[in-house]
């Protein structure tokens, strides 16, 4: 840590130093205009105090008396300067600020996909190859991570701050944030958002391990005995046992429409329109099929709300995502693919 | 400002003269009064109190923070106590301060007018608050409400066990009383101005609480829809919030601080209309860019109501939708600074003294610029990513509700207490008394700044160790702080009885509610007075004491 600006977090993803290039400029920025106003009205105070103008004098000639006004041309040009020059600095300010937020939303295609599922008051994360973890995440250096979320109960917020990354966990939906975190290390993992009794207990931490050493932490099962299954194994397994494989059949020819390459495709709906698939499309259907039907298909499939656990759905979607899929996080399921 | 008539003589000197204060003594006479002038006294009172009370809240919140351990409260008392610091300092102290008190008293003073323009539904205004204040005081008892000031669902409307549904009834209620004091201000200026003041001859006070009337009008019922939908979901489950039932609770966010940002300019827009005053009487200056100031007192007002969505960056709204409120928000910072730029410029050449209501505004000035500032920080999508929800927005908004507004209104305290009571305070006192103000609000908030890029969340209980030294800084400052709201409150009762009678126009002031005796009459003017020049002509007064 510098030791002057003890105030800067770690530096750990690619893009902490950005965020922290910006954030300088803004100091830069404000603290200008800051000591600009502040020196302005400590002279005024003091150059203009009663006792060194004298009293009874008007303050002001008549020819002066117009710009101070606010009315004379002078005076117009000054309102005009004064507000042209903050706009235009907004402006770079806005821009600056919205380039930077498209990095930080946008995942790299081809980022390792991980999930993470929030309640009160802890964090469950799930790595492809089937490993859980509570409170900690151990993810490998040097590589895009993409992390998938929802809650079980009320919204929380993914916050770590090494990596200057946040987003909100909000039950019933997925939302997604993702690093490339940069710099080996345990950070700090925190809940950003007032969850309940335990909000300030709802921390935890992120592990950044050299890529082997992740692949080891993995073949171990992240330090369990047995390795498990993995997402996707478990999510088939339940794909069956729901009986979802009776009607979502691979050739498209069972009652409900083939998933084979869905997750990132445009499907066509009943009665017009069309909707992007994605994670919370699947989820939603699963949980509430009525609410957007494929076009050719009768609605007959019942709900599964209350029925599957959010990281059964997760596992779901996970085994969804090896049939085949177009967006961004059609992640090869193992690091050691990822690295080809 | 000038009258046709000549001002009424020093009434100081002639105490068997009736005002305000002594046309009648009976707790009757003041619970049953449509005076607007002791109904602002009335408001005065509860403020007061609560301000107290959230004051206390704050305190505990500070000696908590002193370690990182959670050791002096528990994490649920320590939930309660941060929740009630925010719904009390909001809805009951900073919402009605200077409109409900200083608007109050002045504006029908200040528009040459007998009352407010419907002085009834003043007073039901007072009462309504109070039925919200017993709704609050009620949920505080029965053991308090634990979802921040905020009422996020589904937190609010599933999980939280504690007294909401009171706190939101409260709420609820005293948003009628705003709404309906912001009714009367709007008519009252509309109708009642004095002959010649004409709207660009009003002051700059007037248009500020214009503006905020404006806001109060609009925005509060969105609140009050907002909190039936939350009743009605955590009562009766009707599925609008919650994701079970198939509602979104990103909704109530959206329709929660589309009253609750506007409300942010309902606190600081009239400490702005303060300031405006103060800086001509004590600089004996014209106010630079009249026109400028009050169209930003409008475009404020505006602009304020189309950037909500700057409060959910990261809550999952379309990227696109963050983008277009962060540029909406960067538009709203304009007329602000051109506030600040016009304030600062009214300085030059001017014959400046440093009384305490000037005192006020050179802190306002500095404590503003630097909350909104930092509000441009927050506003940078890219960056609000990394410091919403950390100690840098408890900084932000501090500087400018605590920093802004209260310095705003202790400034007019200030100001306007000679007027108000009758009596000087004693200006010694009350120039120290901003000073450790002064000092205690940076030394309690400049830290945040720091621990929110640290990356500290706000409504933590406990944190992590390395947080601590900024931490007990924070607490240092805040004891100082609170020695500074004490003193006010000791030397400002103190001179209702033993300060010096005040002349009518102790600050020699232009403005017509200077031109009635302190403390005005019942009537407030003996005479309807005519207005025939422009507002702040201190330049002809000057000329005229040489």
């Amino acid at each position: 840590m510098n030791r002057f600006l003890f105030f800067i977090p770690e530096q750990a993803s690619s893009v902490a130093a950005q965020v922290d290039l910006f954030f300088y400029f803004m100091v830069a920025v404000s603290g200008f205009f800051s000591l600009l106003i502040a020196g302005l009205i400590v002279f005024f105070a003091f150059r203009y105090h009663e006792t060194r103008v004298e009293a009874g004098r008007p303050a002001i000639d008549d020819r002066e008396h117009a710009t101070t006004h606010g009315h004379g041309q002078g005076a117009v040009m000054l309102e005009i300067v004064w507000t042209v020059i903050p706009f235009a600095l907004a402006m770079v300010m806005f821009a600056w600020g919205t380039s930077l937020y498209f990095t930080l939303v946008r995942p790299p295609a081809g980022a390792l996909q991980l999930y993470a599922v929030g309640k009160q008051w802890m964090w469950k994360f799930q790595h492809p190859e089937g490993v859980r973890e509570i409170n900690e995440l151990h993810v490998p250096l040097g590589q895009d991570i993409r992390l998938t979320m929802s809650s079980e109960d009320v919204i929380h917020s993914f916050f770590v701050p090494a990596f200057r990354v946040k987003q909100d966990v909000v039950p019933g939906r997925y939302t997604q944030t993702w690093f490339h975190p940069t710099r080996t290390g345990t950070f700090h993992l925190f809940c950003a958002e007032y969850c309940g009794t335990q909000h300030s207990g709802m921390i935890g931490s992120v592990t950044v391990m050299e890529p082997r050493d992740y692949e080891a932490w993995l073949a171990t099962g992240g330090g369990a005995a047995v390795p498990g299954q993995s997402l996707a194994q478990l999510g088939e397994r339940l794909f069956n046992e729901r009986a979802c494989s009776t009607c979502h059949l691979p050739n498209g020819q069972g009652r409900g429409p083939s998933l084979v390459g869905v997750l990132g495709s445009t499907v066509k709906l009943e009665g017009g329109g069309t909707v992007k698939a994605d994670e919370s499309y699947v989820r939603e259907s699963i949980l509430n099929p009525m609410a957007k039907i494929v076009a050719g298909y009768v609605p007959q499939m019942p709900t599964f709300q209350g029925q599957l656990s959010e990281e059964q759905l997760l596992e779901l979607i996970a085994y969804v995502r090896t049939l085949g899929a177009k967006d961004g996080g059609a992640a090869p399921p193992t690091v050691a693919a990822a690295k080809e | 400002m000038k009258t046709s008539h000549a001002l009424a003589e020093d009434p100081g000197s002639a105490p068997q003269e009736f005002n305000y204060l002594n046309a009648d003594y009976g707790v009757r006479s003041w619970l049953l009064t449509i005076d607007h002038k002791r109904i602002a006294i009335l408001y005065l009172v509860m403020i007061t109190i609560m301000f107290s009370i959230g004051g206390l809240f704050a305190t505990a919140l500070r000696i908590e923070l002193l370690t990182p351990t959670g050791d002096f409260v528990q994490a649920d008392t320590y939930n309660k106590l941060f929740t009630m610091h925010g719904v009390v300092m909001i809805f009951f102290f900073l919402i009605p301060s200077i409109p409900a008190v200083l608007g109050n008293f002045l504006l029908p003073l200040m528009l040459g007018a007998r009352d407010l323009a419907f002085p009834r539904i003043n007073l039901l205004s007072w009462y309504i608050y109070i039925v919200g204040a017993i709704f609050g005081t009620y949920a505080i008892i029965a053991g308090g409400v634990d979802t921040g000031w905020t009422f996020y669902t589904p937190y609010s409307t599933s999980s939280s066990q504690t007294q909401v549904i009171p706190t939101v009834l409260a709420g609820f209620i005293v948003g009628f009383s705003s709404i309906l004091t912001g009714l009367n201000f709007i008519v009252t200026t509309h109708k009642m101005r004095a002959p010649g003041l004409t709207w660009f001859r009003l002051p700059l006070f007037v248009w500020a609480i214009y503006a905020t009337s404006l806001i109060q009008m609009l925005a509060t019922p969105v609140l009050a829809i907002t909190l039936v939908l939350l009743l009605l979901e955590r009562g009766l489950h009707i599925g609008i919030f919650d994701p079970n039932l198939g509602g979104d609770p990103v909704l109530f966010q959206h329709l929660f601080w589309f009253y609750s940002h506007p409300a942010v300019y309902i606190m600081i827009l009239p400490g702005m209309g303060v300031i405006s005053e103060i800086v001509t009487c004590f600089s004996r200056n014209q106010i630079f860019g009249y026109k400028f100031i009050c169209f930003s007192s409008l475009g404020i007002a505006a602009i304020g109501f189309l950037v909500w969505g700057h409060h959910l960056f990261v809550s999952g709204q379309s990227v696109y939708a963050g983008v277009l409120f962060s540029l909406l928000s960067y538009l709203v910072a304009i007329p602000s600074a051109i506030k600040v730029f016009n304030w600062t410029a009214t300085l030059y050449k001017g014959r400046i003294s440093w009384q305490t209501p000037m005192l006020y505004v050179f802190g306002f000035i500095g404590l503003f610029t630097i909350g909104g500032l930092t509000g441009l920080f927050l506003a940078a999508i890219g960056l609000d990513v990394h410091l919403t929800d950390t100690y840098f927005v408890i900084a932000h908004f501090h500087y400018i509700m605590v920093g802004g507004a209260i310095m705003g209104y202790l400034g007019g305290l200030h100001y306007w207490w000679p007027k108000i009571t009758g009596r000087l305070y004693p200006e010694f006192w009350a120039k120290i008394a901003c000073a450790i103000i002064f000092l205690g609000f940076n030394l309690t908030f400049f830290p945040q700044f720091l621990l929110g890029y640290m990356g500290m969340p706000r409504r933590y209980h406990a944190y992590p160790p390395e947080f601590q030294v900024l931490n007990v800084m924070s607490t240092a400052g805040a004891s100082i702080l609170g020695i500074g709201y004490f003193l006010p409150i000791v030397y400002l009762i103190w001179s209702m009885r033993y300060g010096p009678k005040a002349s009518s126009n102790p600050w020699n002031a232009t403005g017509l509610e200077w031109q009635t005796p302190s403390p005005p009459p019942t009537h407030n003017f003996d005479r309807v007075p005519v207005v025939t020049q422009e507002a702040y002509d201190y330049p002809a007064m000057e000329r005229n004491v040489g």
